[in-house]
């Protein structure tokens, strides 16, 4: 990973719409007065949210006045974690977990069928600008490997075939049902189960 | 006290100290990047570890503080081995371009590279490469060198009061940079060059000017501002290459502003360099005996009432002594003005005009009011003690005035005296903070004693703090902003005249020879009058001069100053005026024997030494001589603060380049915004 | 094996559903009153009695910790936050508990909040988690509703708000100190310490952290007694423990078991066996990517728990055990781990910032066959000039994996990895000579 820059083409301006701003007012509310600061993380993510899944300088400006923090406290945060994007990903943004337990299970296999489905590289968008993808390191669902997560929803248990019928829908602009691909319920062991056998016979 | 051992020696150290002061206190210097006392620790260069017993790491020593019975190793192969691995990883990533980087000679980590360094790289990977950020006109960055001591942003933020700086990105792709690549706006940004250890931030009038061996160090005083800070002047030949500061931990710590780093290539451009004359309206070059001749004969043909005399804001108190000298034995009138504008001053007493409290003072004060003063820009360095004293204490400062941005809150007032007259009857909610505080600072800028009832206000509100017992042996609360070097030294000389009023004389055009020592700043219509300047650089005085006595700059001649503390300070010769320039005092004193075959001091020496005696005994007679015009009628004013263009305050800024530069960045951003 | 009933985590794999009657009937919030009326000593004692040591890694002991909070409450509030950002490769048993015990997690911050005299109690949860971290929500908000939280939270007379505090992609600040620094509002790069948080943490308060599977065994310990903790597994070992088995195993699961239980037990009997057999198995990483590598031979008789694992110069860490078969490349499975690290270095301290992508690049230079003989021994200097330098532990996890494929798999490397340095050692150099001139000459 190189220092992630923010975008060439930025808009003008930014203001949370009438329930972002709902929702950041509510955040705010979590923290100890005079301390709402902390709220900068959630506040982004809303307006990653409301701006389709990414952040332009106008926003962290606007954040930092609403926060009453210095511009480059909110830059220097937006810079620093990897979930924040500064620049368009797309409507559906696709990360590969490529760490060493998820590459042991074969994780290349979906990153070339990103390749083959979306993009030549990561971080580029989709011919129809609707969904990106990239590597990302792990995303903690190591017993379901290899798996992916596509915005909020993670999918797991995967190979290149269902990797690419998943890509396939959200190329068409439906939303696929998260969770394992193998249909194995959370993170049993699948057909070997020796605990809580009772519970599951109940 | 805590006791410990380092390497085996017993030390007895305060509490709250950190190992690392320990250990200096012991006698083993201990290497460090990001560790410096006026900023707050950050821990993260690594490179000051030491072995503590007990510890199996080795400990970040000026993190860790020290306790009693502690046993700090410094020098064994651990610590060797630790430092020597940390050094190598800073670095791994360095260019090593120390030949076309202006930090060598200067730098930290070549100089400790030396101890801790080994002889060739053993990393062979690609070297990172990071691009430069544009930091204004002051700062050249090179950030590929920078090894994220992360010192310039603790310093913008804690010290300077701009969170403007910051480390964005992370890991090994973590880079320094203003937001969106902004100039600093602070007037105290140049600092971080000298705070930065490595060449990644640079002085960019400075570039490849010159090594730091090559340059002659003189320790001397500025005198861009009132505060008197300490500074190094360095020289290469006649010309001075750059200003940095040294540590006065009464005055201006470490830090001096950017008009006093960088006003000096003022020195360089607008000089006067050979007496002038006017013939026709234009000015032709003339000697020294010319000159003089003209000026004698001119003072022999003309009443002694109708001369007059002004000394500027640089000029030196020797200057101002013998030129108070020369009008008193020579012209023989008391006919000379220090002054620029109609401000009241009480001279009787010194505290009268004093920043009384001491700028260490604001350290302690609990409750600071501002009375037309605009700190930040009359008193860049005062204003930093200000942030300190709020960052440390929390300090409640109140201004009468808004004042913009001065790098902390404050209240501020409505910006009328009457306010000022509702505090002083006793009505004003501030009356009883005033009070109830210990250690109260009333802080009186210049723009309040250019006001019609400033002698009403001032005498007053001093009263105020009298009935309210807010005089102590170790505590005066009255302070006034002086915002130039010579204001202060020129009241203690007494180099004013309370009887007429100098400058209405001037305006109306009562005199027929003006004499102006550097000074520039009088807004008078030229009519008839014979007009004498001696100075420095050709500015507003000289244009309307006849005659040009070319004199010499601050860091030209040795001569005193005091601050607006009252503290006297000496500043010495770095370099030499140009040409046929000369020392000020002795052009005076020249044409002092010119006139009557009699030198006014026969040297240097004999004039400091009647100028020190004249302060004492100045400084015996202190009585207050009370003009009974306290209880005359008050009149509201609004009170507006009149600064002086930050970067053009005097004729040594306005000839330089970078202080232009400054100006225009500062325009620049005003006129496009900072709109991301 | 454990037996089923004393499995902490009954709804490990949801087979009943999470809300707070199905929390209930599995015993979660029936007598947390009582619990709390039995005194903050009593509970700090006996978590302190049961050995409980913390489940994120670093296995210090909770009690303990708690201990450190002081006794009176002055100027300052107290908090409690729980960690739950869960990134260390190889672990994703935080997630479980999240979206199926979240009662669990609840009630043991309820009981934690009163023993420390928190009033308020920040759970931060990686971004990643969003959805899994909703499902908390709805818990806290059902428990908020069925009066378990807020003011006399669930009768015990104790008032305590929880919130979410999502993460947004930094591995480090599962360091609990960078996870504070997060909290407020900043980038998340570890404080220094001294101070501890204990002392002087969230704002500036004292403040405890925990894990989330920690705080979330402290309500069955209270109700089954220290002692049934106490009798599993082995003296400073004790308890259950969710172990995640991911890699080249035939049943890859979360499970919960009793800690101490044979390596080999876990991987044949829950994990269904390596994939080709057991002996197809290359090596083991125990506790999450930042623990050293056990080979083969070493994983036959290994006990899961703390001190067996740190015997083996390892750690149990997270518990999360990452299997390699031998149809892997070792060297590339760890350079993989390394730019995980480098990766995720926060850049503060100088050792970490610039060790950790120069031991990624040497090692995927080694994976390739890419490096010099020399650069071997030279691998191993640079973890040893990181480990132990930094400002936190992330040097030790970043640098550990590295050492640990050096420990036991140096041999490969050197039998990839056979190309003459460039620069060879010569003895007798003599001093002040152009060294440069030399190297030339030998290349």
């Amino acid at each position: 990973m190189s220092l992630r820059k923010p975008a060439k083409d930025q808009p003008e301006s930014f203001e949370f719409n009438a329930s972002s701003l709902e929702a950041a007012n509510n955040i705010v509310e979590k923290y100890p007065k005079g301390k709402q600061q902390s709220a900068v993380m959630a506040l982004l993510y809303i307006a990653q949210r409301q701006n389709n899944n990414w952040i332009p300088l106008a926003a962290m400006k606007y954040i930092a006045k609403f926060l009453d923090m210095p511009y480059i406290k909110v830059y220097e945060v937006a810079t620093f974690y990897t979930m924040y994007n500064l620049s368009p990903v797309g409507k559906y943004f696709v990360q590969v977990c490529t760490t060493t337990p998820c590459m042991i299970r074969g994780a290349n296999k979906l990153v070339e069928a990103c390749k083959e489905k979306i993009s030549e590289n990561e971080c580029e968008l989709s011919s129809d600008k609707s969904c990106s993808w990239m590597e990302v390191e792990c995303l903690g669902a190591c017993v379901t490997a290899p798996m992916m997560q596509i915005n909020d929803d993670y999918y797991e248990d995967l190979d290149k075939e269902k990797t690419s019928e998943i890509l396939d829908k959200i190329l068409n602009g439906e939303t696929p049902k998260p969770g394992s691909y193998r249909g194995r319920i959370n993170n049993e062991p699948e057909n070997n189960r020796k605990t809580l056998t009772d519970l599951k016979n109940a | 006290m805590l006791k410990l051992k380092v390497n085996d020696i017993d030390v007895e150290v305060e509490e709250g100290l950190t190992v690392l002061q320990a250990c200096e206190k012991a006698g083993f210097e201990i290497p460090r990047f990001c560790y410096h006392e006026k900023l707050s620790i950050a821990g993260n260069c690594r490179m000051c570890l030491v072995e503590m017993e007990k510890s199996p790491k080795p400990i970040a020593s000026c993190a860790m503080p020290a306790a009693e019975g502690m046993n700090i190793k410094t020098n064994t192969s651990l610590v060797d081995k630790a430092r020597k691995g940390v050094m190598e990883f800073l670095l791994a990533n360095h260019p090593l371009d120390c030949p076309v980087c202006d930090q060598g000679g200067e730098c930290d980590l070549q100089d400790q590279s030396m101890f801790y360094g080994v002889d060739k790289s053993r990393f062979k990977e690609n070297k990172r490469a990071v691009p430069e950020k544009n930091m204004g006109p002051l700062i050249k960055t090179q950030m590929t060198r920078c090894i994220h001591c992360t010192r310039c942003v603790r310093f913008a933020t804690e010290v300077a009061g701009v969170p403007e700086l910051g480390a964005i990105g992370r890991g090994e792709d973590m880079q320094i940079t203003t937001y969106l690549e902004q100039s600093m706006q602070s007037e105290l940004s140049a600092n971080v060059v000298d705070l930065c250890p490595v060449g990644a931030l640079t002085s960019k009038p400075y570039v490849f000017e010159a090594r730091p061996w090559e340059l002659k160090k003189t320790e001397t005083i500025d005198v861009m501002d009132a505060i008197g800070s300490n500074i190094r002047v360095d020289t290469y030949d006649w010309e001075v290459k750059r200003v940095l500061p040294i540590i006065n931990e009464d005055i201006n710590e470490e830090w001096i502003s950017d008009k006093t780093r960088y006003a000096c290539d003022g020195l360089l451009h607008q000089r006067l360099d050979t007496p002038y004359i006017k013939y026709n309206g234009k000015f032709e070059k003339a000697s020294w005996q010319e000159v003089y001749k003209i000026i004698k004969s001119k003072l022999e043909n003309t009443s002694k009432e109708k001369v007059c005399g002004f000394v500027g804001d640089l000029t030196n108190m020797e200057t101002s002594y013998i030129f108070k000298e020369f009008f008193d034995r020579t012209v023989e009138t008391d006919n000379y003005e220090s002054r620029s504008d109609n401000r009241y001053v009480n001279i009787s007493k010194r505290e009268n005009y004093l920043f009384n409290s001491s700028i260490n003072g604001i350290e302690d004060a609990d409750l600071i009011i501002l009375l037309g003063a605009n700190p930040r820009y009359e008193a860049t360095i005062l204003n930093a003690r200000i942030r300190k004293s709020y960052l440390n204490n929390s300090t409640r400062i109140v201004s009468l005035n808004d004042c913009g941005d001065l790098t902390y809150p404050y209240e501020s007032l409505d910006g009328q005296t009457k306010t000022i007259k509702e505090i002083i009857d006793d009505t004003h909610k501030l009356s009883k903070e005033i009070e109830s505080a210990k250690k109260p600072m009333i802080i009186i800028g210049e723009s309040l004693l250019r006001l019609e009832n400033a002698q009403y206000l001032f005498d007053n509100l001093k009263d105020f703090l009298n009935k309210k017992n807010k005089f102590s042996e170790d505590w005066n609360p009255l302070n006034v902003l002086s915002c130039d070097a010579a204001t202060v030294g020129n009241f203690d000389l007494g180099v004013l005249n309370n009887k007429t009023n100098l400058i209405e004389d001037l305006k109306s055009n009562k005199f027929e020879i003006v004499f102006l020592i550097g000074q520039d700043n009088l807004n008078f219509v030229k009519k008839n009058e014979f007009v004498i300047y001696q100075g420095s650089h050709g500015d507003k005085g000289a244009e309307c001069a006849d005659i040009i006595l070319p004199g010499s700059a601050y860091t030209e001649q040795d001569g005193f100053y005091t601050n607006l503390e009252g503290k006297i300070q000496k500043a010495f010769k770095a370099s030499y005026p140009p040409g046929d320039a000369k020392e000020d005092w002795k052009i005076i004193n020249e044409l002092a024997e010119f006139m009557n075959n009699r030198k006014l001091f026969n040297d240097k020496e004999e004039l400091d030494s009647s100028m020190l005696n004249y302060l004492k005994l100045q400084s015996e007679k202190q009585t207050e001589q009370n003009n009974n015009n306290s209880n005359s009628d008050f009149n509201n004013e609004n009170l507006e603060i009149e600064i002086k263009d930050y970067y053009f305050s005097n004729v040594v800024a306005k000839s330089s380049k970078t202080m232009i530069e400054c100006n225009n960045a500062k325009m620049n951003l005003k006129s496009t915004g900072t709109e991301g | 094996m454990l037996k089923d009933q004393d499995r902490i985590f009954q709804n490990l794999y949801n087979d009943k559903g999470s809300d707070v009657a199905a929390s209930k009937s599995r015993g979660d919030w029936v007598n947390t009153k009582e619990i709390t009326e039995k005194g903050r000593d009593w509970i700090i004692n006996e978590i302190k009695e049961s050995q409980l040591r913390g489940r994120g890694g670093a296995g210090f002991p909770t009690g303990l910790k708690w201990s450190f909070a002081p006794k009176e409450v002055g100027s300052r509030p107290h908090y409690l936050v729980i960690n739950g950002d869960e990134s260390e490769p190889g672990t994703c048993k935080d997630r479980d508990i999240l979206r199926f015990e979240p009662h669990k997690l609840i009630e043991g911050c309820l009981i934690a909040s009163y023993a420390v005299q928190a009033h308020v109690c920040y759970i931060y949860i990686r971004g990643e988690y969003f959805v899994d971290g909703q499902k908390l929500q709805a818990a806290i908000d059902e428990a908020y509703e069925k009066k378990l939280l807020g003011k006399n939270a669930a009768g015990t007379g104790w008032d305590l708000d929880i919130y979410i505090h999502y993460g947004a992609g930094a591995y480090i600040c599962g360091e609990e100190t960078a996870l504070l620094e997060s909290l407020e509002g900043k980038k998340g790069q570890p404080r220094l310490k001294p101070p501890f948080p204990a002392l002087i943490g969230l704002y500036g308060c004292p403040t405890i952290i925990n894990n989330v599977e920690t705080i979330a065994v402290v309500p069955t310990i209270l109700r089954r007694g220290a002692k049934w903790f106490a009798s599993l597994g082995r003296e400073k070992n004790t308890g259950t423990k969710i172990f995640c088995i991911s890699g080249n195993v035939n049943n890859p699961c979360n499970v919960e078991e009793e800690m101490s239980i044979p390596l080999k037990e876990l991987i044949e009997v829950h994990a269904g066996g390596v994939i080709g057999g057991w002996d197809n198995l290359q090596a083991v990483i125990p506790g999450g990517s930042s623990m050293p590598l056990i080979p083969k031979d070493r994983c036959e008789t290994l006990k899961m728990d703390f001190d067996a694992c740190v015997e083996e110069k390892s750690g149990l860490g997270t518990a999360g055990i990452v299997v390699i078969n031998k149809d892997q490349d070792i060297i590339k499975c760890m350079a993989r781990i390394a730019r995980f690290y480098k990766h995720e270095s926060c850049g503060q301290c100088t050792p970490c910032r610039e060790g950790s992508g120069w031991m990624w690049r040497m090692l995927e230079r080694m994976a390739k066959g890419d490096a010099t003989k020399d650069e071997v021994d030279m691998l191993g200097d640079v973890t040893t000039q990181i480990a132990g330098h930094t400002i936190c532990a992330f040097g030790e996890g970043s640098s550990w994996p590295v050492q640990g494929l050096l420990r036991h798999f140096k041999k490969e490397i050197q039998e990839r990895n056979n190309l003459d340095p460039i620069v060879q050692k010569k003895n007798n150099i003599p001093y002040l000579v152009d060294q440069h001139l030399l190297d030339k000459k030998n290349a």
